[in-house]
């Protein structure tokens, strides 16, 4: 580790983006990614570029980074690359990290991203944040975040003027949200989950014009010391949460009878064409499965209406919430932090108000 | 052979949060609990105990009264703990922090056949860092997101989970795992356990018993030395709160008014 020098923060130059695919498809976390991405290059005045690695991967769909952002695409090929395996993956990533010196490498926080991203920051001896829902470089676009989504005086407060990346995530169990920086080593990494950041649209001049490059690793099957045996989708279909208009989510208000809230959500959900999610205690109590949470460790959804039944607030949910066009509250606790977040609320027993509400909703449907 | 735990005390988010007036959580006056994924963690060196005879150490970093879950896992099967605890390693982040727990795992020895457990995350940070940057430090190969474990010779079979489905994998030990609440059921402690959870042995690795290790940097652990710092933390502005209704009907009306249903 000691012949490379993550002090010298001078050298290290370029965005970058882990794009990541699976059995040769891309993952949407990648544009996501690349569109952030290019916003940050375009403030620093620097390259941005794509990271890809698999084997015999198809070129149309490395072309296309170009069209969401990427000025470069480093094509990692090799058939030791072709699924993913921690050490196959970190060596090839870390090792051109060190030869090329971007300063900021971004990645998408999937089961397989969180897995890659703290190896390599450990290897390169840099800082990682993780599960980051904001990304500046530029001081004054940082203060117009902040005074739109902190109670800090922004004019009164003082900013070191420099082009740090300021990475912004729920803290504390959720309960604050942080600012972290790694000042003293690069590259300044992150990890973003699926959802976060929005794509931008695709732009065919940008495919015209991104330069690949293909890469062949130094890697060998000795370095790989995981073998994959299988690979399994699992037979029952998760509930998709980022696709969905509406979404109907479920919180620890549903404790008391956790059966009948579960049905009334679905019912609701049923009514107003939309899927159910849940918050994060109700996964943790096995209520629902985990593709079913919304929030800050689980998916971050921006519906045409969401409604909250029986949920808190806590930060780590609503940061996975809050972008929603409407947001319907329905909680016993009328001093619930999700009312200051929503649209409309009303307090109330949830056993009560949501039979109420699927009626009256099926009322005015069948009026139109 | 050994199944070394590495284990979080962490305050209970779920219960009332305690905010300072400087905006940061006030962790003294919040009560505190082992952290939900390491519970996994721990059963899954138990049950390696209960199939191989294995010895499981528990390893902790926080403050001298965290020596109280140590005793705890002790109570349900653990047979002895090490505490990591020093001033010096307070304020560090996930890169210093996993210095500095690699170095105490490097202390206690891994062996051949050895297991290293971690929980994926912890629920205060929500990270899941430790784990795989402890694994880079000790170089072993890692497996996170584990939801089933089988011991065959010299490997392990393990189940990773993935959004949609799960990897088989082969790894060879020593490795290290992450595991989820997937995983297994953990036990709770057992009486004789609690009777004899205060005769085994708990060290305590200060600042002086790991300074020397080769893993640990002593100007990039603390608070001072953490790669990664708290720039600003701030709490959400108080929003002008939406609407609030009275009825079910007078919603769906406003609703209906919109054209949003």
């Amino acid at each position: 580790m000691a012949e490379f020098n993550a002090m010298d923060t001078a050298a290290f130059k370029g965005v970058w983006v882990f794009c990541e695919q699976r059995e040769g498809q891309m993952q949407t976390i990648s544009y996501q990614l690349l569109s952030e991405g290019r916003k940050l290059a375009n403030d620093l005045g620097v390259e941005l570029c794509g990271v890809v690695m698999g084997s015999e991967l198809n070129e149309d769909y490395i072309k296309a980074l170009g069209g969401y952002g990427a000025d470069r695409v480093y094509y990692i090929d090799s058939p030791l690359l072709k699924d993913y395996t921690t050490d196959g993956y970190a060596k090839a990533l870390c090792d051109l990290v060190m030869d090329k010196k971007p300063e900021i490498v971004l990645i998408g926080a999937t089961n397989l991203g969180r897995d890659l991203g703290p190896r390599c920051a450990a290897r390169l001896h840099t800082g990682l944040t993780a599960d980051c829902t904001h990304l500046d470089v530029d001081v004054e676009k940082y203060k117009d975040f902040l005074r739109t989504t902190s109670n800090i005086d922004v004019d009164n407060t003082k900013f070191e003027e420099n082009t740090n990346l300021k990475m912004t995530r729920p803290a504390f169990g959720g309960h604050l949200m942080a600012t972290i920086i790694c000042p003293r080593f690069r590259p300044q990494m992150s990890t973003v989950r699926p959802g976060v950041m929005q794509t931008q649209p695709y732009d065919e001049a940008g495919a015209a014009k991104v330069v690949i490059e293909k890469i062949t690793p130094e890697l060998t099957a000795d370095d790989i010391h995981v073998e994959i045996l299988d690979i399994k989708k699992s037979a029952k279909k998760l509930v998709d949460l980022i696709g969905a208009d509406v979404v109907v989510s479920v919180g620890r208000g549903i404790s008391s009878d956790v059966e009948e809230g579960i049905a009334l959500a679905e019912e609701l959900a049923g009514v107003l064409g939309g899927v159910v999610g849940a918050s994060r205690a109700v996964t943790d109590e096995g209520w629902l499965s985990a593709d079913h949470q919304v929030g800050q460790t689980g998916k971050t959804v921006h519906p045409r209406i969401y409604v909250a039944l029986g949920i808190s607030g806590a930060i780590q949910h609503v940061a996975g919430m809050q972008d929603s066009e409407t947001i319907i509250a329905i909680n016993k606790n009328e001093s619930a932090p999700i009312f200051d977040v929503a649209s409309y609320g009303i307090v109330g027993d949830l056993y009560k108000v949501v039979p109420e509400l699927i009626k009256e909703i099926r009322a005015a449907k069948s009026a139109q | 052979m050994k199944a070394i735990v590495c284990v979080k005390q962490v305050p209970d988010t779920q219960g009332k949060v305690a905010v300072k007036p400087d905006g940061t959580m006030d962790r003294a006056a919040m009560a505190t609990i082992t952290n939900p994924d390491d519970l996994n963690a721990v059963e899954a060196a138990l049950q390696l105990k209960d199939e191989t005879g294995c010895e499981v150490v528990v390893v902790t970093m926080g403050p001298p009264p965290a020596e109280g879950m140590l005793r705890e896992l002790i109570a349900r099967g653990a047979d002895r703990g090490v505490l990591v605890s020093g001033r010096e390693f307070g304020g560090s982040d996930t890169f210093a922090t996993s210095q500095i727990l690699a170095a105490a795992v490097n202390k206690i020895g891994v062996g051949p056949e050895d297991i290293v457990f971690c929980g994926r995350q912890a629920i205060d940070g929500d990270t899941a860092q430790v784990g795989p940057q402890i694994a880079e430090k000790l170089h072993l190969p890692q497996v996170t997101y584990v939801t089933d474990i089988k011991k065959d010779g010299n490997n392990v079979i393990v189940k990773r989970q993935l959004e949609d489905g799960y990897m088989e994998l082969k790894v060879q030990t020593p490795c290290l795992l992450t595991c989820i609440k997937e995983l297994n059921t953990p036990r709770y402690m057992s009486v004789s356990g609690i009777f004899e959870c205060f005769d085994k042995p708990i060290d305590v690795f200060d600042y002086n018993a790991l300074k020397d290790d080769p893993l640990i940097e002593t100007d990039t652990i603390g608070l001072k030395g953490s790669p990664t710092n708290v720039y600003k933390s701030f709490a959400p502005p108080v929003k002008g709160a939406g609407m609030m209704v009275e009825s079910a009907a007078q919603l769906v009306g406003m609703l209906n008014d919109k054209h949003l249903i």
